[in-house]
C-alpha cells in the first residue's frame, strides 16, 4: 500500500506491504530510537506519539498510522534535553534500551499534566518496563526535575 | 617522581557519583545497539524449532520453503560441522561439557533448533518457516529433574561428549557432581539444641534483558568473519565460533556495541553461531534477532534448583552446622551447570564461619528435556541464599530470638580464614555494620512485629544476609590498555563489557584518579577481539575488582612514563619531577612541560611508550556482603503480597560510583522481588513452557513495588588499589528469603517454592497444603 505520514515534522511517503508494523517502518526510515522489547505489547520500549498521544508502535498496523502525525524521540530531543541531566545524575539510564520509550511517554505526560504527582507519574509510566533500574531512580529524577522547574518559575515571577 | 599513592580520604574521582559517560546519548535515543548499525542489506535468519521435548529428526523437507521468493538457504544438521562445543562463555579449561552442535539431529527440548532459514527479508523467512516440514521420531522425554539421574532415557548418548573435569557422566544424565565436607556434620547436628531440615525449590527465572539476543555477521575486507554481537564475552565468543564453525580463531573478529541488558544471559553464545555460520557460508551479511518468546523458551535462564538444607543451632542462637544438598536442573545442554551448582554452597556456607563447626555440601546437576539453563546474576548463590537464609530465619523463630541479633553471633568477620570458601582470608568485611545500619534505616524494631491493620491487611517484616565474590579466583584474567593521545587526552581499551552496568565510567574514574584528569579526557574503546587486550569478559562480578585492578596498574605505569618523558624534555632527573595531571614539573626549579607538549614530543626521538597495557589475575575473590529487610502487606482476603519497603545495605568495599552502585542494587532488588512474587516458569505435560511471553512471565512494573532503599557500609579491600569489591550480582540474592520470612511471620508457614503466588499464600494462611502442582510432574 502507499502511505503518507508526517514523521518528526517531515512528510514521508512510501510503499509498504499491508502487514508492516509502524515500529518496523519507523526503524527502516532511520528512527532507531524506537525499540522492540517484546511480542505482546507488554514493555513500552516502542512508544511513539501519534497525533500527540503515546501509542505502542509494535501494535500499530501501518494502515492505521497512515495520514497521521508521528513523533519519535528523534523529533522530541529538544523537549527531552532539559529532563535528561536529571536522569543522568541519578544513573537512571543503565543499559538504556528502555530509555527512549519512557522518555517519549514522559513528554506525553508533561504536555498533558505539567505538574504530576509521584503516583500519577507511576501510573502513567506503568507500561514502560525497565529491568535494570528498579524504577526508583526514574522517580527521583523526575521529581527533582519538576521541583527545579517549579522553583525556576517561582523565581521568574 | 613519587609512586602514585593516595589516601582514600583524598580521592577526587573514585567514590564520586558522576553520570555515565554515554548517559546523554542513551537518554536521547541515539543509535547505540547492534541493530542500530547492522547493514540494511543483511540477510535475515530465523530458526525452525523442535515441537517435541525429545526427538530424532528423520527428515527435513524444505523444497517448498525454497520456492518462496527471497529465500536464500535452508540449513539442517546435514550442513553443519560434526564437532561438539559448548556455548557457555567460560575460561580455559571450559568447565561446561562439549555437548552441542550448531544443529543437531537429536533435539532435546521444545524449542531446540532444527533448521536455519535464511532470506532477504523477514516476511519471506516467516512464510518459509511455516513450509519447512520436519519428520520426527519422537522419544520419551525426561521432564522431572528428580528422575533424571540414571534414567533409562539418556539425553546425551553421543560418544563424542566431553567434559574437562570428568565429574559428570553423560550416560547417567549427570552433568557434574561435587562435594565439600568439613568436620562431622551429622555429629554436630545431633549435639544441637534445635535443627531445621527443609527442601526448597526455585524456578528457571529469566534475566529479562530488554534487548533480545542478537548478532550480525559478515565477511570483512580481509576475508575474515566479523561478528557484531550484544554479549558480555567477546573473547569467549571468538573461541566458541571457532570451535563451532571449525575455522581458525585468527579468521574471526568479534565486537560488541552497547548491550541492552545482560544479567548473565549474554554470557552464552546461543544466537551468534547461526549468524556466523550463515555469513561464512554465504559470504553475505546475516543477522539474527531472537523474538521475546525465543528468549523465554530457548534463552539461558537460571538453573532450577532443589536444595535441601539442615541447620543446627544452640539455644542462644549459635549456628553450629550446615548441611546442604543441591539438585540442579541443567536442562537440555550443560552450559554453566558445573559452575553454578557449587556457588549454591560456597557462596552461602561461609556466611556463618565464626561458629559453624561443620559443613557439608553435595551437588548434582542433571540433564533433562527442558530449555537449557545458563548464567543469571547471582549464579547459584541466589538459590542457595533463599534456602539457607530461610532456615536461619526459621531457627530464630523456633528459639524466639530476634533473627537480626541471632545472626550477629555467627556471621563471618574481617580477618577470618574461611574454610568453606577455598580457605581464603577475609580481607574486608562490614557485614555486621550492614545488618545494624539496615535495621536502623528500615526501622526493624517497629516493622518486625506482625501488625493487623484492621482492614483485612496484615503487615510484617523479614530479613536475609548474603555474600558473593569479586571475580573467579585463579582463573579470570583482566586487562586494560591506556594510551596518551597527541592532544593530551587518553584512550582506554578494555575487553570487559559495559552492559548498562557502567563499567566504562567507573574504570575511567579509576584511571582519572591516577592520571589526575577529567573523565571527559578518557575515551573508552571495546570490547573488540582485534583491538582490546585480553579480558575474560564481564561476568562473575569481576569487572570492578579485576579489570579495575588492571586499570589502576596501567594508569600508574602510564603516569610513570609521562614523568620520564617530561624529565627528558626538561633535562631533569626523573626522581626530581612530578606530574599533576596537566604538567610535569621539576621540583627543584619549578620548570614545567605540559601534557600536550609531552604527548606531541613523544612522537619524536623518543623510545618511552605512551601506551601501556596491564594484565591482572587474582588468587582470591573478595566477597561483598549485604543485609536486606522487607516489609510486606498481606491481603488476608486474596493472599496478595505487596512489598512496601525493601532496604539493603551493601558492603562492596569502596563504591566507585555511589549513584551507579545504588541503581544496580535497586535493580537487583526488584529482580529479586519478581523472583519471589510473580516470575514463574512452568511446563505442560509434554514439556512446553507456559510463560513464553511478558504477559505470562510477569516482571515487576513500577506499581508492583513500594520503596526500595539502598545504603552502603564501607570496608576497604586491601588487595585492590582503591579498596573495591563487586556489587553486580549480590544485590539479587536477599529478596526471596526476606519476603518468605515476612510471609511466614504472618501465616506461620515457610513457603519453599518460588514464586509466592496469592494462591499459595492464601493456602498457607488457611493451613492448607502449599506444595505446588506442576503439570510436568503429573504421572
Ligand atoms: S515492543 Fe513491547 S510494547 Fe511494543
Ligand atoms: S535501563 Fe535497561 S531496561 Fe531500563
Amino acid at each position: 500500500m502507499d502511505i503518507q505520514m508526517v514523521v518528526n515534522g517531515s512528510v514521508v511517503e512510501s510503499t509498504v506491504s499491508d502487514d508492516t508494523l509502524l515500529l518496523d517502518f519507523l526503524r527502516s526510515i532511520g528512527c532507531v530510537s524506537v525499540k522492540r522489547g517484546c511480542d505482546t505489547a507488554s514493555c513500552g520500549a516502542c512508544t511513539v506519539l501519534m497525533d500527540g498521544k503515546p501509542i505502542l508502535s509494535c501494535s500499530m498496523p501501518i494502515g492505521r498510522a497512515n495520514g497521521h502525525m508521528i513523533e519519535t524521540l528523534e523529533g522530541l530531543r529538544d523537549e527531552a534535553k532539559p529532563i535528561v541531566p536529571y536522569f543522568a545524575h541519578e544513573g537512571a539510564d543503565q543499559c538504556g534500551f528502555c530509555n527512549p520509550g519512557y522518555m517519549v511517554n514522559i513528554i506525553a505526560l508533561l504536555r498533558e499534566n505539567p505538574d504530576p504527582t509521584d503516583a500519577e507519574i507511576a501510573h502513567h509510566l506503568v507500561g514502560n518496563i525497565c529491568r535494570c533500574t528498579g524504577y526508583q531512580s526514574h522517580a527521583r529524577a523526575l521529581r527533582a526535575y519538576l521541583n527545579d522547574k517549579k522553583e525556576a518559575s517561582h523565581e521568574a515571577l | 617522581m613519587k609512586p602514585f599513592e593516595m589516601d582514600r580520604s583524598e580521592y577526587r574521582k573514585v567514590g564520586k557519583a558522576v553520570p555515565k559517560k554515554d548517559a546523554e546519548r542513551l537518554l536521547l535515543g541515539e543509535p547505540a545497539y547492534m541493530d542500530d548499525f547492522a547493514p540494511k542489506d543483511c540477510l535475515i535468519i530465523k530458526l525452525v524449532r523442535s515441537k517435541y521435548a525429545h526427538a530424532i529428526v528423520q527428515d527435513v523437507d524444505f523444497s517448498e520453503a525454497m520456492e518462496i521468493p527471497g529465500i536464500v538457504a535452508v540449513y539442517t544438521y546435514k550442513d553443519v560441522p560434526n564437532h561438539r562445543f559448548t556455548t557457555a562463555g567460560q575460561s580455559y579449561p571450559e568447565p561446561s561439557p562439549h555437548d552441542r552442535l550448531i544443529l543437531d539431529r537429536h533435539v532435546r527440548f521444545v524449542g531446540d533448533p532444527v533448521a536455519m532459514v535464511v532470506g532477504e527479508n523477514e516476511k519471506a523467512v516467516d512464510m518459509a518457516l511455516e513450509l519447512v516440514k520436519v519428520d520426527y521420531e519422537v522419544l520419551p522425554p525426561v521432564l522431572d529433574f528428580h528422575k533424571a539421574l540414571d534414567n533409562e532415557v539418556v539425553i546425551h548418548p553421543e560418544e563424542d561428549w566431553t567434559e574437562a573435569f570428568q565429574a559428570g557422566d553423560n550416560k547417567r544424565n549427570l552433568i557434574h557432581t561435587e562435594e565439600h565436607v568439613r568436620g562431622d556434620v551429622d555429629k554436630v547436628l545431633s549435639e544441637c539444641d534445635v535443627t531445621v531440615d527443609r527442601t526448597f525449590r526455585t524456578k528457571a527465572n529469566h534475566q529479562g534483558y530488554m534487548e533480545t539476543m542478537r548478532a550480525f555477521c559478515e565477511v570483512d575486507s580481509r576475508g575474515r568473519l566479523h561478528c557484531v554481537t550484544s554479549n558480555q564475552i567477546v573473547f569467549h565468543t571468538r573461541r566458541i565460533l571457532s570451535e563451532a564453525l571449525c575455522i581458525p580463531k585468527s579468521q574471526i573478529h568479534v565486537e560488541k556495541l552497547r548491550i541492552g541488558g545482560g544479567f548473565g544471559a549474554k554470557q552464552t553464545v546461543n544466537n551468534e553461531i547461526f549468524a556466523a555460520f550463515a555469513a561464512w557460508k554465504l559470504k553475505k551479511p546475516c543477522k539474527i534477532i531472537y523474538s521475546r518468546s525465543e528468549c523465554l523458551t530457548a534463552g539461558s535462564p537460571r538453573h532450577e534448583m532443589e536444595i535441601r538444607v539442615r541447620v543446627g543451632a544452640m539455644k542462644d542462637g549459635t549456628i553450629r552446622a550446615i548441611d546442604m544438598t543441591t539438585l540442579s536442573n541443567g536442562g537440555a545442554y550443560g552450559e554453566h551447570s558445573t559452575a553454578t551448582i557449587g556457588l549454591s554452597g560456597h557462596k552461602t556456607l561461609p556466611l556463618y564461619t565464626t561458629t559453624c563447626e561443620a559443613a557439608r555440601f553435595h551437588g548434582d546437576v542433571v540433564y533433562t528435556n527442558v530449555s537449557s539453563a545458563g548464567a543469571y546474576r547471582g549464579f547459584g548463590a541466589t538459590q542457595g541464599t533463599f534456602a539457607l537464609e530461610s532456615c536461619v530465619n526459621e531457627l530464630a523463630g523456633m528459639l524466639n530470638l530476634d533473627p537480626m541479633e541471632m545472626r550477629l553471633r555467627s556471621i563471618v568477620r574481617e580477618g577470618m580464614v574461611m574454610p568453606d570458601y577455598f580457605g581464603e582470608k577475609l580481607g574486608a568485611c562490614a557485614l555486621d555494620q550492614c545488618i545494624a545500619k539496615c535495621a536502623e534505616n528500615f526501622g526493624w524494631k517497629e516493622k518486625y512485629p506482625v501488625r493487623d491493620m484492621g482492614n483485612g491487611k496484615v503487615r510484617a517484616a523479614g530479613m536475609a544476609i548474603t555474600m558473593q565474590g569479586s571475580c573467579i579466583s585463579g582463573i579470570d584474567v583482566a586487562s586494560c590498555r591506556l594510551a596518551l593521545m597527541d592532544d593530551g587526552s587518553y584512550i582506554m581499551t578494555i575487553g570487559a563489557a559495559d552492559m548498562g552496568t557502567g563499567c566504562d565510567t567507573i574504570l575511567s574514574q579509576m584511571a582519572a584518579e591516577v592520571l589526575e584528569c577529567d573523565l571527559d579526557a578518557i575515551t573508552v574503546m571495546g570490547a573488540d577481539t582485534d583491538i582490546s587486550p585480553y579480558d575474560s569478559g564481564s561476568y562473575a562480578s569481576s569487572t570492578t575488582y579485576l579489570t579495575g585492578m588492571a586499570t589502576a596498574n596501567a594508569a600508574k605505569k602510564l603516569r610513570e612514563n609521562i614523568c620520564r618523558i617530561g624529565a627528558n624534555l626538561l633535562g631533569a632527573e626523573v626522581q626530581d619531577v612530578d606530574f599533576n595531571g596537566q604538567t610535569v614539573v621539576c621540583e627543584q626549579d619549578g620548570r614545567s612541560v605540559s601534557l600536550g607538549e609531552i604527548s606531541y614530543a613523544a612522537q619524536c626521538n623518543n623510545a618511552i611508550s605512551v601506551e601501556v597495557t596491564e594484565t591482572c589475575t587474582s588468587p582470591i575473590s573478595p566477597p561483598p556482603f549485604m543485609a536486606s529487610m522487607a516489609e510486606i502487606e498481606l491481603d488476608k482476603g486474596t493472599g496478595k503480597v505487596a512489598v512496601l519497603h525493601f532496604n539493603s545495605v551493601v558492603d562492596c568495599g569502596i563504591p566507585v560510583n555511589p549513584a551507579l552502585a545504588r541503581v544496580q542494587a535497586e535493580g537487583g532488588a526488584l529482580q529479586g522481588i519478581g523472583m519471589a512474587l510473580t516470575e514463574n516458569v512452568t511446563y505442560t505435560e509434554d514439556g512446553h513452557i507456559m510463560e513464553n511471553n511478558f504477559l505470562q512471565y510477569r516482571m515487576p512494573t513500577r506499581l508492583d513495588v513500594g520503596d526500595i532503599n539502598i545504603d552502603f557500609a564501607y570496608s576497604y579491600e586491601p588487595s585492590h588499589a582503591f579498596g573495591v569489591k563487586s556489587i553486580g550480582e549480590i544485590v539479587i540474592n536477599t529478596a526471596t528469603p526476606a519476603i518468605a520470612h515476612a510471609i511466614a511471620r504472618i501465616t506461620g508457614t515457610y513457603l519453599t517454592v518460588t514464586p509466592f503466588t496469592p494462591e499459595k499464600v492464601l493456602r498457607a494462611l488457611n493451613g492448607l497444603d502449599v506444595s505446588e502442582h506442576d503439570k510436568r510432574f503429573a504421572e
